[in-house]
């Protein structure tokens, strides 16, 4: 794997066109063409149908007329939606988890990985053994269960922020990142200059990884917004839910919105049914956006951090 | 005395480099505390799968029960369908899910519209993105009996409306083909790079000789990112005991259960709903002992025939 090198695949594209085909070549691409654009379609459809029956008319998508285009186009379930408080106190912790619990990500993982890139700190060995084994054998649910009820968590916020404190994966990324990346002729002449570790780290080190902080940190980011685990296992109190969690209640469940019916004429009733289903799009769109919104810019980071995950340390 | 001197002369060293490089170890404690606290405090309490757990008691005082919980779980009247399942539907992941990717990285690689390229690679990773509870509220939601989308297409095709997720012969394909749809752009990514690598002074020797693309990449790609797939496999099956727990339970119900409890879900149900703490436990351990033993024979495998090894 030490082999791999960045790059798109470009290079048996290369001079294509200077090459006389073949008939096979070409049906060979023919096919290809196809089954991409097929594939495309795979891809794209069920999203975008999820966004065109978040706008149209609740009764049309009952009815199944929304395949491939918004019909009647309303915000009705969007205005609906804005009166579901519990979506937006999930909305509210889930931010909350995802900013605080970054940052806590990632001051403990520069902890973790700048240490063990250094060789002249002497027990790197034992510690990178020591974390790198939790990789393979971990106590399970119940024994970690009683470890974080010990300590007071189970049931406040720091249930989703302590226990996912830092991830090895990322560790061992990031280490491999200083110790590749970063020349050491820098750490040499910023002792000469009186610069201690801590100073040199911040100093030196840090603003020149900017792409792989970006890169785990939207890891971690990503981690918090979709978690939904962690919650199941540690929290009850509803006012600390993340919106995974209030997402499942209500993508899930078909109860829902179809209680205080009574006392209402049919056209009402069926309404509102109908609503419940296309509510159920809107609030897929509403909770997904803020990843897929920045998705398109953060793209090639992904990209470069699986490359450098795939180096191994 | 030999062994006594060195032992000395290495707190020495340590104690010099710890005085030299103290912020390191001052940055490296909190890590540490969070290894010790999360990962090896609760390995002590594995205790637990050999014990009566009584809340009064806590894990030390609590009576021992010896083997008791395991011989509980190996006569369960659903033990079989548990590890069944369990390895039912890694296996079938593997078989579907670990081509695909490199297939599709082949004939990416291929595809002579390079704007197209670029468009499908990036659609392609958008839904790894996606939650396990909005993939599993899309999966609910698409495949309602009568109203949900695939339902209404079939309606068009002049099918009849299928309720899949109150089948459990259908859970183990939605699982997987739903899988391969989140999880194929991204897993091709690591393809795509081998795949850049390969020296194209070797495809051009192949073009010379008359090789069309078909064979150029049956006989030039693929040897060449051979021991990527080969680690990349490797690694796969050493999970195979190992289904995620999130995407199972999030498409469980009443109806298919019989195919959609895995060994994790039961640890979850045992043990949180039911609280019953020891045989959780003890189910838990026999999975991840089955997972260590297959995480080793993978690396002894991977260093025999890729020449690398995790550990």
């Amino acid at each position: 794997m030490r082999r791999l090198k960045s790059g798109n695949g470009q290079a048996s594209g290369r001079n294509r066109n200077h090459i006389s085909r073949s008939h096979s070549d070409r049906i060979f691409d023919i096919v290809n063409l196809f089954v991409m654009l097929v594939l495309l379609v795979v891809f794209v459809w069920p999203l975008w149908f999820v966004v065109i029956a978040s706008f149209s008319d609740p009764n049309e998508v009952w009815m199944g007329n929304v395949v491939l285009w918004p019909k009647g186009f309303t915000l009705i379930s969007y205005e609906t939606l804005l009166e579901y408080k519990r979506i937006w106190v999930g909305y509210g912790n889930t931010l909350f988890y995802t900013v605080v619990g970054t940052l806590v990500n990632l001051v403990m993982t520069v902890c973790g990985a700048y240490p063990l890139s250094r060789k002249d700190f002497m027990p790197r060995h034992f510690f990178m053994f020591l974390f790198m084994l939790t990789m393979y054998f971990g106590g399970g649910l119940i024994p970690t269960y009683l470890v974080v009820s010990g300590l007071g968590l189970v049931d406040t916020r720091w249930a989703m922020i302590i226990p996912g404190a830092v991830s090895i994966y990322n560790i061992i990324i990031t280490r491999t990142y200083f110790m590749n990346s970063i020349p050491a002729s820098l750490q040499e002449a910023a002792t000469l200059d009186g610069a201690n570790s801590f100073q040199y780290l911040m100093r030196v080190v840090l603003p020149l990884s900017k792409p792989i902080m970006a890169v785990i940190g939207l890891y971690y980011a990503v981690g918090h917004w979709n978690d939904f685990y962690t919650a199941l296992i540690y929290l009850y109190k509803e006012d600390l839910m993340p919106l995974q969690s209030f997402l499942r209640d209500m993508l899930m469940s078909t109860k829902m919105t179809l209680n205080n019916l009574s006392g209402m004429d049919t056209a009402t009733v069926e309404l509102k049914t109908h609503l419940a289903q296309t509510l159920k799009y809107s609030v897929i769109i509403v909770s997904t956006v803020p990843v897929l919104c920045i998705y398109p810019f953060i793209q090639k980071y992904f990209v470069k951090g699986v490359m450098v995950g795939s180096v191994k340390g | 005395m030999e062994i006594q001197k060195k032992k000395e002369s290495l707190g020495i060293r340590l104690w010099k480099n710890m005085k030299k490089n103290w912020i390191l170890y001052v940055m490296i404690a909190p890590v540490a505390v969070y290894y010790i606290v999360f990962a090896y405090t609760p390995m002590y309490g594995i205790l637990l799968a050999f014990k009566n757990y009584k809340v009064k008691l806590g894990i030390l005082g609590s009576p021992w029960v010896g083997l008791d919980h395991f011989q509980r779980f190996f006569s369960a009247y659903n033990f079989r369908q548990l590890i069944g399942n369990t390895v039912g539907i890694s296996v079938y992941s593997l078989i579907i899910g670990f081509p695909i990717p490199i297939v599709f990285a082949l004939m990416l690689n291929y595809l002579t519209h390079h704007k197209l390229k670029k468009i499908v690679q990036m659609v392609s990773y958008a839904p790894y993105f996606i939650s396990t509870v909005v993939i599993c509220g899309m999966i609910t939601i698409f495949m309602t009996p009568d109203t949900g989308i695939l339902n209404v297409l079939r309606g068009y095709l002049g099918m009849e409306s299928v309720n899949f997720l109150a089948k459990p012969e259908w859970f183990k394909s939605i699982y997987v083909w739903t899988g391969v749809w989140q999880g194929m752009g991204w897993s091709s990514i690591i393809y795509i790079s081998a795949l850049a690598g390969v020296d194209y002074e070797m495809h051009e020797a192949a073009i010379v000789d008359g090789a069309t693309k078909i064979q150029r990449m049956l006989h030039v790609d693929l040897p060449s990112i051979k021991p990527t797939i080969l680690m990349l496999l490797i690694l796969q099956m050493g999970s195979l005991m190992n289904v995620g727990f999130e995407k199972v339970y999030l498409l469980q119900n009443t109806l298919n259960k019989s195919a959609a409890s895995v060994i994790s879900t039961y640890v979850y149900e045992v043990g949180l709903i039911n609280s019953d703490y020891g045989y959780s436990t003890a189910v838990g351990l026999f999975n991840s002992l089955i997972n260590l033993a297959l995480v080793v024979a993978a690396n002894q495998l991977s260093k025999r025939f890729a020449g690398e090894s995790l550990f």
